[in-house]
Formats: C-alpha cells, sequence, structure tokens
C-alpha cells in the first residue's frame, strides 16, 4: 500500500518543474503564446466540453506548445457545442464548432501550427464600414 | 441532461464565476445513515435580487443575453426531485448564493459522481484568480481541498501546468478513495 499523496508532495514536482520552466522561457516571449477559449455553459458542458478542454490542456503541454486554456460562457451557437475560440498571436480570434478530440486534434495541428483553417467554423457577424 | 454530478458542478459554478465571486466553495456530503447525498456550492458574488430568486429555477428565465434559456439550475433541480430530494437556493443581493442540492443516495436516478476532482482541478487552472474550497465528508471521514494553500505551496507557480493539474487530480482521487465516496 503506497501513502496517500498529500500537498507536501507537490513541492518536488514544483521543483522539477522550474528547471523545465526556467528554459522555455528564454525561448519564447510572453507575447506568441496560442489562447484558447472553451465555451463552459450547460449546452457546451451536457455535450462535452471538459473532455475537450482536458485535451487541449494536455496535448499542448505534450506536443510542448505555449498556451493559455480559459473557459468562457455562452456564445449563442448552443447548436454547435462544443464550441472553442481559438486566438493565434496577432490575428483575429476564430470559433470552431462541435469539437471533439479529434476535432481538437486537427484544431492543435493544422490551425495552431500551420494556420490552416478546420472544418465547423462558425463565421462572426458581418461588419459594416459605416461601424468603423 | 447531465450525466453526472461533476457535469452539474462545472455548470453550476459558472454561475458563481459570472456573478463576480473570488471564493467559491464546494461541499459534498454523503450519509449512508440518512440515504443523503447533497451538493452545496456557495460563493461570494453579486448574489441575485428577491424577485429573481423565486423565479431561477424556470428555465425560460436567465439574466444572460446571448439567448432566452437557462438549464443549469432547472437540470440540477430536476435531477434531485427524481431522486427525492429537493434544490433550494439562498442569496441576498451583494451577499453570495449559496445552493443546495439535496439527492437519495442509493436512489435509482442519482446519477453517478463523476469526475469531481478533474472538474475541481479544471475549474482551479482556467480561473487563476478564484479560490476553491472543496470538501468532501463521508461516513469514514473528511478531506479538504483548498487552492490558497495549493498557491501557498507553489510559491509564485501558476496551477494551470499541466503536471501539478496531474498531480492534483492524482491526489484528491486518492485521498477520496481513502474517505470510501460512492460512484
Amino acid at each position: 500500500m503506497g501513502q496517500v499523496k498529500s500537498l507536501a508532495d507537490l513541492r518536488k514536482i514544483k521543483e522539477s518543474l522550474q528547471e523545465k520552466m526556467s528554459l522555455r522561457e528564454k525561448s519564447n516571449n510572453p507575447e506568441s503564446l496560442v489562447q484558447v477559449r472553451v465555451a463552459m455553459a450547460t449546452c457546451g458542458i451536457a455535450s462535452g466540453a471538459k473532455q475537450v478542454m482536458d485535451f487541449f490542456m494536455e496535448e499542448f503541454d505534450k506536443r510542448n506548445i505555449q498556451a493559455v486554456v480559459t473557459q468562457t460562457g455562452c456564445m449563442g451557437y448552443c447548436f454547435a457545442e462544443p464550441t472553442v475560440e481559438v486566438t493565434l498571436p496577432g490575428q483575429e480570434p476564430i470559433v470552431f464548432g462541435y469539437v471533439d478530440s479529434k476535432k481538437a486534434d486537427d484544431i492543435i495541428e493544422k490551425y495552431v501550427k500551420n494556420g490552416e483553417l478546420v472544418d465547423g467554423i462558425i463565421p462572426v457577424n458581418y461588419q459594416t464600414i459605416e461601424k468603423k | 441532461m447531465m450525466k453526472d454530478f461533476a457535469m452539474h458542478l462545472m455548470d453550476i459554478v459558472q454561475n458563481s464565476i459570472s456573478a463576480g465571486a473570488d471564493l467559491i466553495e464546494v461541499l459534498i456530503r454523503e450519509s449512508v445513515k440518512d440515504d443523503t447525498l447533497t451538493l452545496t456550492i456557495i460563493d461570494n458574488g453579486k448574489g441575485i435580487p428577491s424577485d429573481l430568486l423565486e423565479k431561477v429555477t424556470d428555465p425560460y428565465i436567465t439574466s444572460r443575453t446571448t439567448r432566452k434559456v437557462g438549464l443549469g439550475l432547472p437540470l440540477l433541480k430536476q435531477h434531485a426531485e427524481s431522486t427525492g430530494g429537493y434544490l433550494k437556493i439562498l442569496s441576498t443581493e451583494g451577499n453570495g448564493t449559496k445552493v443546495i442540492g439535496n439527492f437519495g443516495l442509493t436512489h435509482f436516478d442519482r446519477q453517478p459522481l463523476g469526475d469531481i476532482s478533474g472538474t475541481i482541478v479544471l475549474l482551479a487552472a482556467a480561473n487563476v484568480k478564484i479560490r476553491f474550497v472543496y470538501e468532501h465528508i463521508t461516513d469514514a471521514g473528511e478531506f479538504k481541498f483548498d487552492t490558497k494553500e495549493v498557491n501557498e505551496m507553489l510559491e509564485g507557480m501558476s496551477i494551470s501546468e499541466a503536471q501539478v493539474m496531474k498531480f492534483l487530480k492524482e491526489m484528491i482521487n486518492e485521498n477520496l478513495k481513502e474517505i470510501k465516496i460512492s460512484g
């Protein structure tokens, strides 16, 4: 029987991580972060948004991509849940619908890595010239 | 339809986050003797005005503007009542909100607890500025998890680091196993 983990064990993880992180931070500047926002309202949760968010968090770490994954509310696209808004550095955010782990994998490999668009984009409303 | 308690939890906590809370407490209490399971979520957000409080479990009432329905609380209420329990919401404007869901522990229609640890850790990682306290009490003992303590231990490192999240999930799961939580 192993001993049950406690917060004290966290210290070891922290120390080993700190070495890794100092290497990482030197090679990257903070503005180059990819931002992913997963819609987490009733509609999103019921269609599996948590699994999608778990997937993004784990895979960004595994594939060594520096990204911030956060949650947002319902954007009104309940029919297309789970929806994910991806903002690449210096670009307009893009909302992807019907995201599962397979689609999330596509998003990371094609859009995040190469800027290539994948199926399921939800078009944003038109912006008229007058508005600007 | 929510498949488990973890999904309800994720959903109701979003209400607290939208209400601007920076302290969210989650308490799950199981009692074999009374055959009850109680899920309590307490936040220090802006609260619910009294005229709205009576109507929040109406699916056609929501404070949001992106759509006209709000199903989070109605679904929780339906689930609670289907197991012989109830949903109670206490709130005063400016003083936060307390949501109490009471369920029949061994009732056939009670959904499983689901991935509670993953949900708590995910919430904490996605909302680093909010302090989450999670307490689980069973007849065999109790477990308390507080992100304030985690952050003190991390000394500036983010709780959303994948390795940290993985560790916290394991830690919570092992401790929950110790106090023999139900499925």
